[in-house]
């Protein structure tokens, strides 16, 4: 019951959130001083042309009434017309969002791998030599944001050893037939390898250069929870059975060590999609992000409101997928 | 854990030291760029397209570390970039740090109604992705120095106000808060002479890592070419002009890319050594 109440809150609260997010963005990008209207027509243009496209977009209504009217076509799913790309903007971000979601779910699957790593490396090898490597490996990859990780990566595997590609996402050459944009996903299950190959040399670096700072952050958090429980009862028991030291971490320890990380590793992950907008810009990567960017040039109002909400939606939907995971993997909560 | 960060303690003076050093050589390069900078910073001269750093075989003498596309001396663009960064980084993290710390501060220690608004302007802020946020500030307000830095207090004060508002908290229900109140202290004189000090430290770290990501905003922001107006020399905008021409000239892109990397670094180093050296548990 008290499980239930608490996730209608978070659902609630949710919505809240979502809803000041719309107001901020609405508010924000309504008082630019420039007149979107104008940039799309042509020098000539008369002032009946700009106020009959006004209406058109609606500018030509008050804030308040503009912002109702958006609102209600939200909720039957219109988000607007983009005035740059003049097509419905749910069609324009529901296109890009799987280039984003492939980016982030690849960097994360790369972040926990190394960390993971690193973490395990440095509990095995705990107060020798190994363990300040590992300590000092994650205190300066977290000290370096992810726009400099990407460029470190550029000079490196593009110019210096150019053994990936610095831009795009997918070769244009390769011949796709694709049904959805979810690429990568799709190549797996058709089996295309040449086309898995083509997207992961595109997509390495830009998801490396966002993994490291969170790869260094589950690095840190884990090797502290791991060694933690090491010195548990239940640990020292295992150890008496005779178990080998590498079986103790990884099937006693590690369990029990991994559900701090985890809350932490969700808010880090929204941190981690945030950081998309630069690094797509930076490989040129067709995704979310860069869109948003070109948007924002161009003063496309429609569109940049209806990505920012998507990124809002995107965060919160990463938080409220981690509390129920966290409730899910904790014994502790499950019986409450 | 004691134990693990025993072993980190040791080269903290070594870091403070280095990272220090490199600030102040910044500092200096900033105020006197005028008179160091060995060329006009705008200067172009297309015969001088593109010429490599001073090791490399073929340059033109006085051109340290090569010149860009347009013939432009890296260095001295480098060293009048650097009178922006350090501005931007000094005024736009003191100014985050005063809003974000004094919200924190208050939601933390009155609790109650101001605690639950704070909180929530929190939670809307980080559905935010900060860089669209910033980028779409700069775009709204017009480019220029002023717009950069309310840009950055605006997108960055959560990060004082959060970590500020849990310190607040559990200084808030210790004992020592509890008998200045008996002793007959206002509310507000507690926050300010109880609370405040205990959680100046934790402030003092987090304003040196917040001027390492005031300078990171600012070469994003200069990189997507929302900074200020284009020909002046930003640190983010050599970047940006490197990364479109890092085949054919990877001085452009190498070397502002080593400054920054090295004050992004120093700043976060000392804000780490910071916390180490005034956290009263570790000491």
């Amino acid at each position: 019951m008290t499980l239930l109440r608490a996730f209608l809150i978070r659902f609630v609260t949710t919505i809240v959130t979502l809803f000041g997010v719309a107001v901020i963005v609405f508010v924000v990008i309504r008082v630019v001083p420039g007149n979107p209207i104008a940039m799309m027509l042509p020098p000539g243009a008369t002032d009946a042309d700009i106020a009959r496209l006004e209406e058109q977009y609606g500018f030509d209504k008050s804030i308040f009434e503009q912002f109702l009217i958006w609102l209600g076509g939200v909720m039957q799913g219109n988000f607007g017309t983009s005035i740059s790309l003049r097509q419905p903007v749910s069609d324009l971000v529901l296109g890009r969002l799987p280039a984003t979601l492939e980016l982030s779910i690849v960097a994360l699957f790369i972040a926990v791998a190394i960390g993971g790593a690193l973490a395990l490396t440095g509990t095995r090898y705990r107060d020798t030599k190994t363990e300040g490597a590992v300590d000092v490996t994650a205190g300066m990859a977290l000290s370096i944001p992810d726009f400099l990780w990407g460029l470190i990566l550029i000079l490196l595997f593009g110019v210096l050893w150019p053994v990936f590609h610095i831009s795009g996402r997918i070769s244009p050459s390769l011949n796709i037939d694709f049904s959805t944009n979810f690429y990568l996903f799709e190549a797996l299950v058709r089996l295309r390898f040449d086309v898995i190959a083509d997207l992961i040399g595109h997509m390495f670096m830009p998801a490396l250069a966002l993994a490291i700072p969170l790869a260094a952050i589950i690095a840190q958090l884990l090797k502290q929870s791991l060694k933690e429980t090491m010195h548990l009862d239940y640990v020292t028991l295992a150890r008496t059975k005779g178990y080998g030291e590498n079986y103790v971490i990884t099937r006693e320890a590690l369990p029990n060590a991994v559900l701090p990380t985890l809350t932490l590793v969700g808010v880090q992950f929204t941190f981690l999609i945030g950081g998309t907008v630069i690094i797509e810009r930076l490989f040129s990567y067709e995704g979310l992000g860069n869109m948003a960017i070109d948007a924002v040039i161009n003063r496309d109002l429609p569109l940049i409101q209806g990505i920012v909400i998507l990124f809002a939606l995107l965060f919160t939907l990463v938080n409220l997928f981690v509390d129920m995971l966290y409730v899910i993997l904790n014994p502790r909560l499950r019986h409450a | 854990m004691r134990d693990a960060r025993g072993e980190v303690r040791r080269p903290i003076g070594l870091r403070l030291w280095l990272s220090g050093g490199w600030l102040t050589l910044l500092v200096l390069g900033a105020l006197l760029a005028p008179w160091v900078a060995p060329k006009d910073p705008l200067m172009q001269d297309l015969f001088l397209g593109r010429m490599p750093p001073f090791w490399v075989a073929g340059t033109e003498p006085g051109y340290w570390l090569g010149t860009d596309s347009l013939g432009r001396d890296v260095l001295s663009r480098i060293l009048y970039g650097t009178r922006l960064a350090l501005i931007v980084a000094l005024v736009a993290g003191t100014l985050t740090c005063l809003i974000g710390a004094t919200l924190g501060l208050i939601a933390g220690y009155y609790r109650g109604w101001p605690d639950r608004i704070i909180s929530r302007f929190v939670d809307i802020w980080m559905a935010f992705p900060p860089v669209l946020f910033a980028i779409l500030l700069i775009a709204v307000l017009g480019p220029g120095l002023v717009s950069i830095i309310i840009a950055i207090v605006v997108i960055d004060w959560t990060r004082f106000a959060r970590v500020v508002r849990a310190e607040a908290m559990s200084q808030g229900a210790m004992d020592y808060v509890a008998s200045a109140q008996v002793a007959g202290r206002t509310r507000f004189g507690t926050m300010l002479t109880e609370i405040l000090p205990n959680v100046l430290p934790t402030i003092v770290a987090l304003l040196t890592l917040e001027m390492g990501i005031a300078v990171i905003v600012e070469a994003i922001l200069s990189f997507v070419n929302l900074s200020i107006s284009t020909d002046s020399p930003t640190w983010g905008g050599m970047i940006a002009e490197g990364r479109t021409s890092v085949h054919q000239a990877w001085w452009v892109l190498v070397f502002p890319l080593i400054t920054l990397f090295l004050t992004v670094l120093s700043f976060s180093q000392l804000g780490e050594g910071l916390k180490d050296r005034f956290d009263p548990v570790l000491r």
